[in-house]
């Protein structure tokens, strides 16, 4: 794809580890608009199939002892329920569905973006943007309407000495403020980065005489990014519950 | 080799850049993230992922697997009580079965013990019954000895007159029958 892009013009190596992740139409060549139907609207479609296939089809003969799907419907189920509870404490169930929609939706994309020739969703900004926007908007929203202006004590570290609290105070309002940019930032740039990287590896195939090691290299790579795409759709998600916690409970 | 290698690395690498370049001035910037133009389009459609899955997971899925960890649990608990049940029945079915076989013991001992005792008595009482058929039976057999004796006495008697009387006859002599029989007794009481 990358070729043709840019043509055979530079003989022997090409690079162009980011051309995986451009957005273009589907069908045709046009303009991108609001409602296109893109390789991101392709592979957004494909992360919502597998999200019912492994939580909906998978688990449709409920089985009581459960067939291999139906536990792995199960698995993700109770990792994220337990992860919920652990962190945010009881109070934090009843917004257990929302936390579960964002770590299938990441997770899943994470796992897609990794199949050859497929367009990695979570690579791109604009969507871990929304996520974590969607996240620190909700959060903050319902830490007000839990707290009210309680919730401003998040900020004034009361077991500080006084003196420091101020300075504090700015420090944590700092902190709170980049909390959405590094939430998308990591997820995004993990994921992109791991990509490009692979991607670099493969342009280096192309010389007979280091593709072995290239392909070692993207192997190596490839298995790296697998623990990747879990782990950071983990972080995702248990960082969304330690903000939430923040929002239910306030204090330090 | 490696030379070549490094120069072709080289020329790749500034060939990318070159046309990374020129798609900058005609595609915007290079990384295709912050393209803006389509952030729209993303948006828009990762909103109608978040949407059709959070109805998926919470109207579906998420109600349908907790019902099946729900009555997972309550079969689990319910077997367990019954194996609890069933353990402690199994337990007092061996204390009964031990208690039964404690009893089977004792009994056996004492029915042993009884037996036992009988057959010693039956033993002195047969020994003493032996004893004196024994004793009667030996008294019996004195007599009987005596009365051989006291009859081989008057055959040998009689034998020895027999002889005397023969040998005198044989001796040419007249066989005086009265004299020889006094004679055969005096010999016989010396």
């Amino acid at each position: 794809m990358a070729t043709e892009a840019h043509g055979a013009e530079s003989g022997g190596l090409v690079f162009h580890p980011m051309d995986q992740f451009i957005v273009k139409p589907l069908f045709g060549d046009g303009p991108v608009g609001m409602f296109t139907l893109t390789n991101a609207t392709l592979w957004l479609a494909l992360t919502v199939l597998a999200v019912a296939a492994i939580m909906v089809l998978g688990t449709s003969r409920r089985a009581i002892v459960p067939t291999r799907s139906q536990s792995v419907g199960e698995l993700a189920y109770g990792f994220v329920y337990k992860m919920v509870e652990d962190v945010t404490g009881k109070d934090g169930v009843k917004y257990f569905p929302y936390i579960m929609t964002l770590f299938m939706f990441v997770v899943l994309a994470n796992f897609l973006g990794l199949l050859p020739m497929s367009f990695a969703t979570t690579s791109h900004f604009a969507v871990t943007v929304i996520l974590a926007m969607a996240v620190f908007l909700t959060v903050t929203i319902l830490g007000f309407i839990k707290n009210g202006t309680a919730f401003l004590g998040l900020f004034w570290v009361s077991s500080a000495p006084l003196a420091l609290r101020p300075v504090l105070a700015v420090i944590e309002l700092i902190s709170y403020f980049v909390r959405p940019v590094s939430h998308s930032i990591r997820l995004a740039g993990n994921v992109m980065a791991g990509h490009a990287v692979i991607k670099v590896f493969a342009g280096f195939a192309a010389l007979a005489a280091i593709s072995p090691l290239s392909i070692v290299a993207i192997s190596a790579m490839y298995g790296l990014e697998v623990m990747v795409a879990f782990i950071q759709a983990y972080v995702f998600t248990i960082l969304t519950c330690v903000y939430l916690k923040d929002a239910l409970h306030p204090g330090h | 080799m490696a030379t070549e290698t490094h120069s072709a690395t080289g020329n790749g690498l500034a060939d990318a850049v070159g046309v990374e370049g020129h798609d900058m001035a005609t595609a915007g910037p290079g990384m295709p993230q912050l393209d803006f133009s389509t952030w729209g389009n993303q948006i828009f459609w990762l909103l109608v992922a978040l949407v059709v899955i959070y109805f998926v997971l919470s109207r579906v899925a998420l109600p349908r697997i907790a019902a099946v960890l729900a009555e997972r649990q309550g079969t689990i608990t319910n077997d367990i009580a019954r194996a609890e049940d069933l353990k402690r029945q199994a337990s007092e079915a061996e204390a009964a079965y031990e208690q039964a076989l404690k009893d089977a013991r004792a009994e056996a001992q004492a029915i042993s013990q009884r037996t036992r005792d009988d057959i010693k008595a039956q033993v002195a009482e047969a020994t003493k019954e032996a004893d004196a058929r024994i004793a009667e039976k030996s008294a019996e057999a004195d007599k009987a000895v005596a009365e051989i004796r006291a009859s081989a006495m008057g055959n040998v008697e009689a034998v020895a007159k027999d002889t005397a009387e023969a040998l005198v006859s044989a001796l040419g002599g007249s066989a005086d029958t009265a004299a020889i029989s006094k004679a055969v007794d005096n010999r016989m009481k010396g």
